[in-house]
C-alpha cells in the first residue's frame, strides 16, 4: 500500500486553482517520502492515514513526549537490558538480588509476585499492579550499562513488530491506554518511608493523547544524529 | 478495622484488623503463629517468607487486604509437606542452623524452589535463595542441604 | 563488694534434690548479684575459685532426661550444644537423653573469669570448659557414690556409662533411679577428670540440640514472646544522637485503634517518645505518625566526611603510645624508596543481627520480670533494677534464645533495656514488649567505630620490615564503661589496637599509638572488635611486603612470624597442606589470596579463590585452618569458621557502611546498608582444625578478620590495585 498518501481535504478542493493543487500534491509527496524514509521497516504496518493536522512534525513532537514518559523511572525501571530490574528515581539495581528469570517474572523462590501484588501496598511501600513482571529483552530501553537508549533507538524498537509483540499503531495505542502496568506508572503509590513515588512528566491522559498523535502521524521516528 | 477470612495451613481463620496490616503481623499477632519472622519489614531479607497461593511470598509487605482467597502456607506446615519435610530433615542432618532466626524463611524459599525445580543446579539454588539474608552466613550449608534434599526427594 | 545468699539456701544448694518438679523451683537459685565492678576488674584481685553447685547445672528427670543449664546466651555460636556436651561427657550421660536450657540471670551462672554473666570475647568454651567438666565429673561422682552405697561396694569398683552405673558384680542402676539418693551425697571438693582419650562426645562432630525447633517454626525467640495482657511499645528516637523531646503531637497516633499510651521517656542520653499499643503493627504505625519537635542543641552532629578528614589529619602525628619497641630512629635510615606509607579507612558498621532488638518487662512495684536475649545479663539486670528503683535480686531475668548478636546484645550502658524499663515502669502491672524496628536498629548507633590507620614501614634489603610506625585513630569503645579501668591503659583503648600491638610478626622498631576522638556516635564491639580493622591492615601490608620481596605469601609470613607463634605456624602449615593443590590450578581469571591472624588466643589461616563477576569479588572457595586448642565440637567449629568468613564479608559489601551526614544516619534498612547474601559469601568453605591439646580458646570471632584481607590480596593480583579503604565500593 502506498503510504503517506494524502487525500485532498475538502478545504483544498475549494481552491480549484491548479497551482494550489500542485502544491498540495508536492507537499503530500514530500510527507510521504519523509515518512517512508524514516520508517524503512514499516512494510506491512497499518496506520491510520494521517490527517493534514497530524503532520510528521506533530508526530515527532508527540513522540518526544511519549519518549519522556517511557524513559521516566516509573516505566524504564522494568525495561532493562540486563538480568535485573531497577528501582528508585536513581534507577539503581533492585535490592535483594531480584532477577529477571527465564520469563521476566523472577525465579522460583524470588518471583516478582513474591512481593509485588496486584495493587499498591501503601501500608508497606511496595508497588503493585496486575501481573507485575519485566518487559522482555526485545523491549529493552537501556543498554547493558543501564544507560538509557536514544529517542531514535527506542522509537525504532517500539515500532519494530518483530520486537514489540507484533503490535501495530492501534495496538500500541491500546497498550498505552489500557495495560495495567502502564496505568500503574501514573498511580505508583507510596514508598516505605511514606513519601509518594514521583510521577512521569505527563498525566496518563496526556500520555494517551501524545501516543494517539504519534500513531496518527504514522509513528514517525526521529532521524539518527 | 475490618473482618478478613483467610485460609492458613488449610484452616479458615477470621481476623479483625486494619486493612493495611501486613500478613506477617496477622500471622504472628492475631493467629499467634510466630514461626514466620520479622527481619526487616521491607522484603529485603526473606525471614517472613510464606507460600501464598503456592508462590513464595514475603508476608511483611503484603497487606491482609490483598490476600483474598489464596491459601496461606507457613513454616508450621512444612513438617507434613513432603518437600518441606525433606528440606527440614537435611537442614538438621547437615547442621545448617546457627542462630536460626532466618531459617523459617530459608526453608520456605528452598521448598518453593524444589517444588518448582526438583533437581536444581547450583545456579538455580543461588538465584532462588539469592534474596534470603543470613547474618550468621550459613550459606555454605544451605547450598549443600538443598542439593541433598533434592536427592532425597523422588522425582 | 557484697555477696549475700538467699537465707536458708546456702547449705541446701549442695543437697538439693535432682528431681525438679517445675521451673518455679529454679527461683530458689537466685542469689544477690555482685554489686559494683566485675570480679576481674578489682585491682590486683584474682577471681576466687568458686563453688558451682552441680544441681544448678544438671537435673536428672524421672524419665531419664538430663536437663543441662547453659550459662551463656545461645545466639548461633552453638553453646547450647557444646557446653552440655562437656558436662555430659564427664558425667557419662546418655547423650540422646540430654536437653538444654538457657540459664536465667543468677550469680552461679557468671563467667568464671569475668565475674559477670555474659557472652563475648569468644570466651564461652574457653572460660567454662574446665567448669563444665568439673560439674559433670562431680555429678557423676555423686551418682556413683549413691550406687556404691546401695550395693555396699567401693565407688572405684563401679563404672558409669550412658546414664547407667555398673557395679562389680553385674549390678546396674539408671541415673534416674539414683538421682534422689545422689542428691544426698556430699558434693566432692575435687574430682578426677577424664583423660582426653576417654572423651565420648568432646572432640566429636555432634549435631546441635536446637536444630529441629529452629527448622519447624516452634522455637521462640525474644521477639516471639506472648504473655497474657501484653502490650507492645515502639519508640521514636531523635534523628541525631542525644536529642531531647521538646514537644510532641500524638493526635494522629492516638486516633489509631489499639494505641494505648504515648509518653516521653528518658534515655541514657537525651529523651524519646514511646508509643504503646495492643499490637506491634499498631505501635509502629502510631510511632510513624508522631510529630516531634526535637531539641538538638546538645546533640552535636557527626558527619562521616568531616570525621574522615579530621581522622586523617590526626593520623599524621603519634597518639598515646601503645607499643614502643626498639629504636624509632631506625626509620630515618631507610631510603624513602624503601618505605611503604599507607593510609587505611574504615567506616561505621552496624551489627544488624537478624532478630531485631527487643525486651519484655513486667514491673509489679516490688519486683520485675524480664525476658531478653541478652549477652550481658548481669549488667542488664542491674540497669533495669536501677531504672525501676529495685535491687537486682528483685529482678527475675530470663535469657531468651537470640537471633544473632555479634556484640550488639552486650551493651555496657544497657540502653535498650533501660528504654524497656522506663516504659514498663509507666505501665505497672502490664507486661510490655519493646521492639526496635530494623530502621531503629540501622539508625540507632552502637556501631563498630570508624577508623583511620596510618602506617609507615621501612623495608630492609632482604624485603623484611626493619621499622614500623603505626597510628590508629578511632573512638574508644570502653571509655565511660565499667571496663575502662581494666582495658584502657595510658590513654589507649586496648580494643582499638588489638591485632597490632599483640602481633606475632617479629617486627623490629615497632611503634603503635592511638588517638581516641570523642564523637557523638555511640560505639560498640562488632564481632572480633579491633581485629576487624587491624587484621585487614596487617594482613594486606604483609602481603604487599611479600609481593615486593617476590616471596610466596605463606613463606613470607612464616619467615616474618616469631618462632614461638605456635598456633599461626601450625595453621599456615596445615593451610599449605590442604590448599596447595587447588591453589596451583585456579582458572585464568581467578586469583588466590592468603591471610592469617590470631585473635582471642585462636590462630586462623585462610586461602581464598576469587574472580571478579559483575564488578564484585566472587569468592569461589575458601580453605581455612584453625587452632583453637582442644576442639570441643568440630562441627560447631566448622560452622563458626564458615559463618565467620561469611559474616566478615560484610566489610567488603558495596553498601557495607553506615555513614552520617549532618548528624543523621543516611541508611535506613537493608536496602541502604546491605550485608552479604548467598552470592556474596564464599561458595564453598573447607575447614581444617589443627589437632591441639592446649586449653580450648574461642571460635566465634577468630575467622572474621581474615576474609577481608584474603579477598583483597587476591583482588590485588587481578587488578594490580591495593585496596585500603573499606567497604569496597568499587573494584
Amino acid at each position: 500500500m502506498m503510504v503517506g498518501h494524502v487525500a485532498p481535504s475538502g478545504a483544498a478542493r475549494k481552491f480549484s486553482a491548479m497551482h494550489f493543487g500542485k502544491i498540495v500534491l508536492l507537499f503530500a509527496s514530500l510527507v510521504a517520502l519523509a515518512a517512508w524514509t524514516s520508517n524503512p521497516r514499516r512494510e506491512g504496518q497499518q496506520s491510520a492515514p494521517p490527517t493534514v493536522a497530524t503532520t510528521r512534525t506533530d508526530g515527532l513532537a508527540a513522540w518526544q513526549q511519549v519518549y519522556s514518559v517511557l524513559t521516566h523511572p516509573r516505566c524504564i525501571n522494568c525495561h532493562t537490558a540486563t538480568n535485573y530490574p531497577q528501582q528508585g528515581d536513581d534507577r539503581h539495581r533492585h535490592f535483594a538480588n531480584v532477577l529477571r528469570g527465564p520469563e521476566g517474572k523472577g525465579v522460583p523462590a524470588l518471583q516478582c509476585v513474591t512481593c509485588h501484588q496486584t495493587a499498591n501496598a501503601d501500608s508497606t511501600g511496595v508497588p503493585g499492579a496486575h501481573d507485575w513482571h519485566l518487559a522482555p529483552f526485545s523491549m529493552k530501553w537501556q543498554d547493558l550499562n543501564d544507560k538509557i537508549l536514544s529517542s531514535t533507538e527506542i522509537c525504532r524498537s517500539l515500532t519494530d513488530r518483530s520486537k514489540n509483540d507484533n503490535r501495530d499503531g492501534a495496538a500500541l495505542l491500546k497498550h498505552n491506554t489500557e495495560e495495567p502496568l502502564v496505568l500503574w506508572a501514573f498511580q505508583p503509590g507510596r514508598r516505605s518511608d511514606g513519601s509518594m513515588r514521583t510521577l512521569p512528566p505527563l498525566t496518563h491522559e496526556e500520555f494517551v493523547t501524545a501516543t494517539r498523535t504519534w500513531v496518527e502521524a504514522g509513528t514517525p521516528c526521529p532521524q539518527t544524529r | 478495622m475490618e473482618i478478613y477470612t483467610i485460609t492458613v495451613n488449610g484452616l479458615s481463620k477470621q481476623v479483625t484488623v486494619d486493612p493495611g496490616t501486613p500478613l506477617l503481623w496477622v500471622l504472628r499477632e492475631e493467629l499467634k503463629m510466630t514461626g514466620t519472622k520479622y527481619g526487616c519489614g521491607i522484603a529485603a531479607c526473606g525471614a517472613c517468607t510464606v507460600h501464598l497461593g503456592g508462590v513464595a511470598t514475603r508476608s511483611c509487605v503484603v497487606p491482609i487486604s490483598l490476600v483474598g482467597s489464596r491459601p496461606v502456607v507457613t513454616i508450621e506446615a512444612m513438617a507434613t509437606d513432603p518437600v518441606g519435610r525433606a528440606v527440614q530433615d537435611e537442614w538438621v542432618s547437615l547442621d545448617v542452623v546457627q542462630c536460626g532466626y532466618c531459617q523459617s524463611g530459608q526453608i520456605m524459599s528452598a521448598a518453593a524452589l524444589l517444588k518448582s525445580i526438583p533437581k536444581p543446579t547450583d545456579k538455580d539454588i543461588e538465584e532462588s535463595m539469592g534474596g534470603n539474608l543470613c547474618r550468621c552466613a550459613t550459606y555454605v550449608r544451605i547450598r549443600e542441604a538443598i542439593k541433598s534434599a533434592s536427592q532425597q526427594l523422588k522425582v | 563488694m557484697l555477696e549475700t545468699l538467699t537465707t536458708g539456701n546456702v547449705l541446701d544448694l549442695t543437697r538439693r534434690s535432682f528431681l525438679r518438679v517445675s521451673a518455679s523451683t529454679a527461683g530458689g537459685l537466685l542469689v544477690s548479684m555482685y554489686l559494683g565492678l566485675p570480679l576481674a576488674a578489682q585491682e590486683g584481685a584474682q577471681p576466687k575459685p568458686k563453688a558451682y553447685p552441680p544441681d544448678a547445672f544438671a537435673q536428672i528427670r524421672p524419665d531419664g532426661k538430663i536437663l543441662i543449664t547453659v550459662n551463656r546466651l545461645e545466639f548461633g555460636q552453638g553453646v547450647y550444644t557444646s557446653l552440655p556436651m562437656i558436662l555430659a561427657d564427664e558425667m557419662d550421660a546418655d547423650w540422646s537423653q540430654v536437653i538444654a536450657e538457657l540459664a536465667p540471670a543468677a550469680d552461679v551462672y557468671k563467667d568464671p573469669l569475668y565475674g559477670i554473666q555474659m557472652v563475648g570475647g569468644s570466651g564461652s568454651i574457653a572460660h567454662s570448659f574446665q567448669q563444665y567438666r568439673e560439674l559433670g565429673a562431680k555429678t557423676r561422682a555423686m551418682l556413683v557414690a549413691a550406687a556404691a552405697d546401695q550395693w555396699k561396694v567401693a565407688p572405684d569398683q563401679c563404672r558409669a556409662e550412658a546414664s547407667v552405673v555398673h557395679g562389680p558384680s553385674g549390678q546396674l542402676a539408671k541415673y534416674a533411679e539414683l538421682a534422689q539418693a545422689a542428691a544426698k551425697q556430699p558434693v566432692p571438693a575435687t574430682v578426677q577428670l577424664k583423660d582426653p582419650s576417654q572423651f565420648r562426645f568432646v572432640g566429636k562432630h555432634v549435631r546441635r540440640l536446637d536444630s529441629r525447633p529452629k527448622c519447624d517454626g516452634s522455637i521462640k525467640f525474644g521477639l516471639d514472646l506472648d504473655l497474657p495482657g501484653m502490650k507492645t511499645a515502639v519508640v521514636a528516637h531523635s534523628p541525631v544522637f542525644g536529642g531531647r523531646v521538646k514537644t510532641f503531637d500524638d493526635k494522629a497516633a492516638r486516633s489509631m485503634e489499639g494505641v494505648r499510651e504515648v509518653f516521653e521517656i528518658p534515655l541514657v542520653r537525651g529523651t524519646a517518645v514511646a508509643v504503646v499499643a495492643d499490637k506491634f503493627w499498631t505501635a509502629k504505625q502510631g510511632r510513624d505518625r508522631m510529630k516531634i519537635d526535637w531539641d538538638l542543641s546538645a546533640a552535636k552532629p557527626a558527619d562521616s566526611a568531616q570525621l574522615f578528614a579530621d581522622y586523617k589529619e590526626l593520623a599524621h602525628s603519634p597518639g598515646n603510645v601503645a607499643v614502643n619497641r626498639g629504636d624509632q630512629k631506625a626509620m630515618d635510615a631507610v631510603a624513602t624508596s624503601n618505605r611503604i606509607v599507607a593510609e587505611y579507612e574504615f567506616p561505621y558498621l552496624a551489627h544488624t543481627p537478624m532478630e531485631p532488638l527487643n525486651t519484655t518487662i513486667r514491673f509489679d512495684g516490688d519486683r520485675a520480670e524480664v525476658w531478653a536475649g541478652s549477652q550481658f545479663q548481669t549488667v542488664d539486670q542491674m540497669a533495669i533494677a536501677e531504672v525501676l528503683g529495685l535491687k537486682p535480686e528483685q529482678v527475675t531475668f530470663h535469657t531468651e534464645m537470640a537471633g544473632g548478636g555479634f556484640g550488639r546484645r552486650a551493651v555496657p550502658d544497657s540502653h535498650v533495656q533501660r528504654e524497656a524499663a522506663a516504659i514498663a515502669k509507666r505501665l505497672r502491672g502490664t507486661p510490655v514488649k519493646l521492639v526496635w524496628t530494623r530502621e531503629d536498629d540501622v539508625q540507632g548507633g552502637y556501631y563498630r567505630p570508624m577508623h583511620v590507620h596510618r602506617i609507615e614501614i621501612g623495608i630492609g634489603h632482604d624485603g623484611m620490615p626493619v621499622a614500623w610506625r603505626h597510628v590508629i585513630v578511632g573512638q574508644s569503645i570502653l571509655t565511660g564503661t565499667p571496663f575502662a579501668a581494666l582495658l584502657i591503659k595510658n590513654g589507649v583503648d586496648e580494643t582499638a589496637v588489638e591485632g597490632t600491638v599483640d602481633t606475632h610478626y617479629n617486627i623490629p622498631n615497632f611503634h603503635v599509638s592511638a588517638h581516641h576522638p570523642q564523637v557523638n556516635v555511640p560505639v560498640l564491639w562488632w564481632r572480633s572488635v579491633g581485629h576487624t580493622h587491624s587484621g585487614f591492615v596487617m594482613e594486606t601490608l604483609v602481603d604487599e611486603l611479600a609481593t615486593r620481596a617476590k616471596t610466596d605469601p605463606i613463606a613470607y609470613r612464616l619467615k616474618l612470624l616469631s618462632p614461638d607463634a605456635k598456633k599461626l605456624r601450625a595453621c599456615l602449615a596445615l593451610l599449605e597442606e590442604k590448599s596447595t593443590a587447588w591453589r596451583k590450578s585456579v582458572p585464568r581469571n581467578h586469583a588466590v589470596g592468603i591471610a592469617c591472624h590470631e585473635s582471642f588466643e585462636t590462630g586462623v589461616a585462610c586461602a581464598v579463590e576469587v574472580s571478579i563477576e559483575d564488578q564484585r569479588p566472587r569468592i569461589h572457595r575458601a580453605t581455612i585452618t584453625v587452632d583453637p586448642g582442644v576442639a570441643v565440637n568440630p562441627l560447631t567449629i566448622e560452622s563458626q569458621m564458615q559463618g565467620g568468613l561469611g559474616f566478615g564479608v560484610t566489610q567488603l559489601m558495596a553498601k557495607g557502611a553506615i555513614t552520617l551526614k549532618n548528624g543523621r544516619v543516611e541508611q535506613r534498612n537493608f536496602d541502604g546498608y546491605t550485608p552479604p547474601y548467598i552470592k556474596d559469601a564464599p561458595v564453598a568453605v573447607d575447614v581444617h582444625i589443627v589437632p591441639d591439646t592446649e586449653k580450648p580458646s574461642g571460635c566465634g570471632e577468630p575467622p572474621v578478620p581474615v576474609i577481608t584481607p584474603a579477598v583483597v590480596n587476591a583482588l590485588a593480583k587481578l587488578t594490580g590495585k591495593r585496596y585500603r579503604s573499606l567497604p569496597l565500593a568499587s573494584i
